[in-house]
């Protein structure tokens, strides 16, 4: 795999796939998309990255520990999830603050149900990465 | 449809079946993929099929159109993927790491926890 | 020593031989412990390099033993007065079951006994097991077993008293085995207490479906209530099932024949523990359990004549059992059982006299009973031997022991001015005013009466006032205090009962026949002198026997020897019946677990796929009404492909053949959620496909060929179960498909995604905000697969270097 085009042309796919999942992750609750899916096609960029330009490159492209980011990911989703908790709810209850909302104005939605939806989105992408990552470096 | 569909579902059972009692242990994970589509199928068609209506609210409404498709079965489907992607990552690290350890891929050789003598005796 | 342990030797050999029949021993090891006890169990001389006093293991579960029997005497007035004292905690209250006690006449009894009688147990072990090494843990044991005890008889719930009745049965299974690690009895006490456990651990699960079936029927778990409406009970037509369960449970505990054989063997624990568990106490629960559930229960001609012949049996069977027995402790063991026959035989009743005999017995017998078990102790400490044959000549050495000893035997044996007589006196007025048979029962009692006469001679004169029939492995002297402190008080208390029984009649026997008939009019009067009538003749004529049989008791005891030789060896049969277990576990052993993977996924498929045909098939659930109406090009195709690629996936041995075929599968279940209105999941699936290639085609870099070229793999007999599971699968869902679709969940979600979780994706909604703890749950799932994984490949990398 080691044609030059293909590598250059990664790096830009890879990139693309990563905006693409974010993009996914955020409209999520509103339309088809959503962590799993985001994390899905994020890790697609990178692994592509790895298979065209070799591990090394594509964990210095993520800077962290794919497992790091799997467990920060769960760590996410947890804090997300006591919020509530200490809020007087029940663990993982939705909490909804609507940013500059005005009369007739909904506002910038923001809630713990984001922080989760980001927190599985990195965990599909950290353990995807963990597994694929390691075994083409063992393999 | 659904009875076309659940047809279809038995057979990628049989398939998967069949694989799994193979004794190249590369086709049990094959077998393994194909079970998970087939149960992955089979929860979504229990749940009904609904043509072209997904379940998605209108922007500025409050309730989907009637006739949505169930969108139960598609959540617990949709994790049921992740997961069942999981465990197919998991169990091909194992068989991968039992064929560089034991240097075989035919289960009836993979015997260190319970060997040949001991269950024969 | 050396000839002391000569002697004992001698000793050994003769009662082995006596021990015949009901070999308690698997390899001689077990009846040799039986007749000598040596220096094992406790330290008969001070030990300068062990402490001379236990601590406060030793005196505070006294205190404490004291303290709960001095509260539970302040309910005498309350309930002599008719009064229930209950109290209720709740536990799993949506399953009805609560901890809730409850005190009236029958529990009131059992707690005095039990606390009473725990006191000086415990203050005799203090001395008993003076300086063992172990004692703390004894005394746990001991303590948790009376707590357990009296929680089990103060229960007013089904649930909660069977979770105590199996408490006692732990901690008397450690009990038992208290001495399981010496070296010359650890074997035997082992044995026994596996043998305990079991025989009572399976009637207890027994019990438990019992209960359960008569709380369901009742409609509630409480006692109060279900012994309130006891006729549901009785008419019900599970009746006959309960009865059954409950008592299993009960004659495996009280040691009903068939279940009797443990009882014996369970005197392998130290002698407190035999005194308290297998005579007051723990083989009493049983009974305890029928009294209970008395007014429920009885009233029918099951009850009375199941109760009447197992009571009889075991009664008159473990008289005989015990006089031919030269252990002064298998006496013992073998006359509580006669003694919880006599009690069950009574509870087969619902006359007013049977269940005065049943409270008077229960009572008598648990005092003099605990006091001859002390005694025994005591004679053992003393001279190093329990053998009958051997023992002798104590009176002059051994007084205070003599006297309790004497005292607490003729109330065994009946005589008056002794509580026994009372007991006695009833019992035969109970027994003549049986529902079944009088004249049998009468018959049975005055039989086993004579022969316990007999038997209290053996254990309480002979040691005494015989000469010695050889040397004492031991010079005899009298017990320290501690130790007779529980003899004297138990036997001066059925003294004291028998002269002024009225001390009994309005605090015990009245409200506890009250808790078993509804009234405590129904109480017969104590008394020792009841005028001249046929219970009176009875007792002369059990006097006359009883001398009798003791005069005669060392020929009697081989004339029984060859005669009981010949009946079924019940503890025999225990071990064929463990052997058996054994052979049966290695037999399925051998034939599931093969160690080859396919063979234990064909018996797990196998089995899927038969649990679910059976399904199908009971459940008349078989659907067959194709419907192919609809069927677009598309749906073809998309079908097409899964078929397709699945066939290729079964039948090639190329490896990229597969790969590619699997993707074809993958794609083609994408197409039909996308077909149906599930985008989120066509995506996923889509994307995981991809993945999936990815990772297989890197794995397969390194691994060989699916199969050996020219080799092909059919297996007709897999396919044919393939095609099984596949079937049964098909029809399940077919099954599903034709009943009506419940979418009350669904139509929540759609309902409230918008306007309270703010959602417009209901599928993404419900993973992040419904359901979240199952994502939650699953994205830790993922995280785990994944690290496993990792770690999997980077160990392998350094086993590798």
């Amino acid at each position: 795999m080691n044609s030059i085009i293909l590598r250059v042309a990664t790096r830009y796919l890879a990139a693309i796939l990563l905006i693409f999942s974010l993009y996914m992750l955020l409209r999520g609750h509103n339309e088809p998309g959503g962590g799993f899916i985001g994390g899905l096609i994020g890790a697609t960029g990178f692994v592509l990255h790895a298979i065209a330009c070799g591990t090394k490159e594509a964990r210095a492209a993520l800077r962290l520990q794919p497992q790091t980011i799997a467990l920060s990911g769960l760590g996410l989703a947890l804090l997300a999830g006591m919020v509530p908790a200490l809020m007087g709810d029940a663990f993982l209850t939705g909490q909804w603050l609507f940013l500059g909302a005005a009369e007739g104005e909904k506002g910038l939605p923001i809630s713990t149900v984001l922080f989760f939806d980001i927190g599985v989105y990195l965990v599909v992408l950290g353990a995807i990465l963990t597994l694929v990552f390691a075994m083409e470096e063992e393999i | 449809m659904e009875t076309l569909l659940s047809l279809t579902i038995g057979l990628l059972v049989a398939a998967a079946v069949y694989l799994m009692l193979a004794r190249n242990v590369l086709k049990f994970l094959f077998g393994m993929i194909l079970l998970s589509n087939a149960a992955n199928l089979l929860i979504f068609t229990a749940g009904r099929l609904t043509f072209g209506e997904p379940p998605l609210i209108a922007a500025g409404e409050k309730l989907p159109p009637p006739g949505v498709a169930n969108a139960l079965p598609q959540a617990l489907v949709l994790t049921a993927i992740v997961i069942g992607f999981g465990l197919f990552a998991f169990a091909l690290v194992l068989v991968f790491r039992a064929y560089t350890t034991l240097g075989t891929l035919n289960t009836d050789d993979m015997r260190v926890a319970e060997p040949q003598e001991e269950a024969d005796r | 020593m050396a000839k002391s342990s000569q002697v004992r030797g001698v000793a050994i050999d003769k009662n082995y031989r006596h021990c015949g029949a009901l070999s308690i021993d698997l390899e001689g090891d077990g009846a040799r412990y039986l007749f000598q006890n040596p220096e094992d169990t406790k330290i008969a001389t001070p030990d300068p390099d062990r402490p001379a006093t236990n601590g406060p293991a030793g005196w505070l579960p006294v205190l404490l033993a004291l303290a709960l029997c001095g509260w539970f005497a302040t309910f005498i007035g309350p309930v002599s007065r008719g009064e229930v004292l209950r109290v209720s905690f709740d536990w799993a209250p949506s399953l009805g079951i609560s901890l809730s006690f409850l005190v009236d006449g029958l529990s009131l009894t059992f707690l005095l006994l039990i606390s009473g009688i725990g006191a000086l147990v415990l203050l005799y072990s203090d001395s008993y097991l003076r300086g063992h090494h172990q004692y703390g843990r004894f005394a746990l044991y001991l303590t948790s077993f009376m707590l357990a005890m009296l929680g089990l008889v103060s229960a007013d719930n089904l649930i909660a008293l069977f979770v105590f009745w199996e408490l006692t049965t732990i901690t008397s299974y450690l009990l038992i085995g208290f001495d399981a690690d010496k070296e010359k009895t650890g074997a035997k006490a082992r044995r026994s207490a596996l043998q305990a456990l079991l025989v009572t651990g399976a009637g207890a699960l027994a019990l438990l479906a019992g209960l359960i079936l008569m709380g369901e029927v009742a409609g509630s778990y409480e006692i109060s209530q279900i012994n309130a409406q006891g006729d549901v009970v009785r008419n019900s037509v599970l009746y006959l099932p309960i009865v059954v369960l409950v008592l299993a449970g009960a004659f495996t505990k009280s040691a009903q024949v068939p279940f009797h054989f443990w009882l014996p063997n369970a005197m392998a624990a130290p002698t407190p523990v035999s005194a308290f568990l297998h005579s007051a106490t723990m083989v009493k629960a049983g009974v305890y359990l029928m009294a209970r559930l008395h007014p429920s229960l009885s009233g029918t001609d099951f009850w009375l004549w199941t109760l009447t012949v197992a009571g009889a049996v075991t009664a008159v069977f473990a008289s005989l059992q015990a006089l031919r027995q030269s252990d002064l402790k298998q006496v013992l063991a073998y006359t509580t059982l006669m003694a919880l026959g006599t009690l069950t035989l009574f509870l087969a009743n619902t006359s007013g006299y049977a269940i005065t005999a049943f409270v008077t017995f229960l009572v008598v017998h648990s005092l003099y009973k605990a006091a001859l078990f002390l005694v025994v102790g005591c004679i053992d400490t003393a001279t190093g031997t329990r053998d009958a044959a051997l023992l002798g000549g104590l009176a002059r050495s051994m007084p205070v022991t003599m006297l309790a000893a004497a005292v607490a035997a003729m109330s065994m044996a009946g005589f008056p001015p002794f509580l026994g007589f009372i007991g006695k006196e009833l019992k035969y007025a109970g027994a003549l005013a049986v529902a079944s048979e009088p004249v049998l029962v009468a018959g049975a009692v005055l039989l086993a009466n004579a022969l316990m006469l007999a038997a209290a001679g053996v254990v309480s004169f002979k040691p005494f006032w015989r000469p010695a029939g050889g040397a004492l492995p031991r010079t005899p002297k009298e017990a320290p205090w501690p130790m007779l402190a529980g003899p004297v008080i138990l036997a001066s208390l059925g003294a004291l009962f028998g002269i002024n029984p009225d001390l009994l009649q309005s605090s015990v026997v009245a409200p506890t026949v009250a808790a078993l008939l509804g009234t405590p009019a129904e109480a017969k009067e104590l008394a020792l002198w009841a005028g001249v009538n046929l219970p009176l003749v009875l007792s002369l004529a059990t006097f006359a026997l009883g001398l009798l049989l003791y005069a005669f008791h060392t020929r009697l005891r081989a004339l029984l020897q060859r005669v009981l030789g010949a009946l079924p060896d019940f503890d025999a049969r225990w071990d064929d019946v463990l052997n058996g277990l054994k052979v049966l576990a290695g037999w399925q052993t051998r034939l599931l677990q093969t160690g080859r993977l396919r063979m234990y996924m064909a018996v797990i498929l196998f089995t899927f796929a038969a649990v679910i045909a059976a399904t199908l098939a009971l459940k008349g659930a078989v659907v067959i009404a194709p419907d192919f109406s609809g069927l677009a090009p598309k749906h073809l195709t998309v079908i097409g492909l899964i078929v397709i690629g699945s066939a290729i996936v079964t039948l090639t041995d190329s490896r990229m053949a597969s790969i590619a075929a699997l993707g074809t599968v993958g794609i083609g279940v994408a197409m039909v959620f996308i077909l149906y209105s599930a985008p989120d999941v066509a995506i996923t699936q889509l994307l995981v496909e991809t993945l999936v290639v990815v990772l297989v085609a890197v794995a397969m870099l390194r691994m060989p060929h699916l199969g050996a070229p020219g080799e092909r793999d059919i297996r007709p007999r897999d396919a044919l179960l393939a095609l099984f599971v596949g079937g049964g699968v098909t029809l399940t869902l077919l099954a599903v498909l034709a009943t009506p679709m419940d979418l009350r969940l669904t139509e929540f979600f759609e309902e409230t995604s918008g306007p309270l979780a703010h959602g417009r994706n209901i599928v993404n909604v419900i993973l992040v905000d419904f359901r979240a703890i199952d994502t939650f749950g699953e994205i830790a799932v993922v995280v785990i697969a994944a690290l496993s994984g990792y770690a999997l490949l980077r160990t392998g990398k350094e086993a590798g270097r």
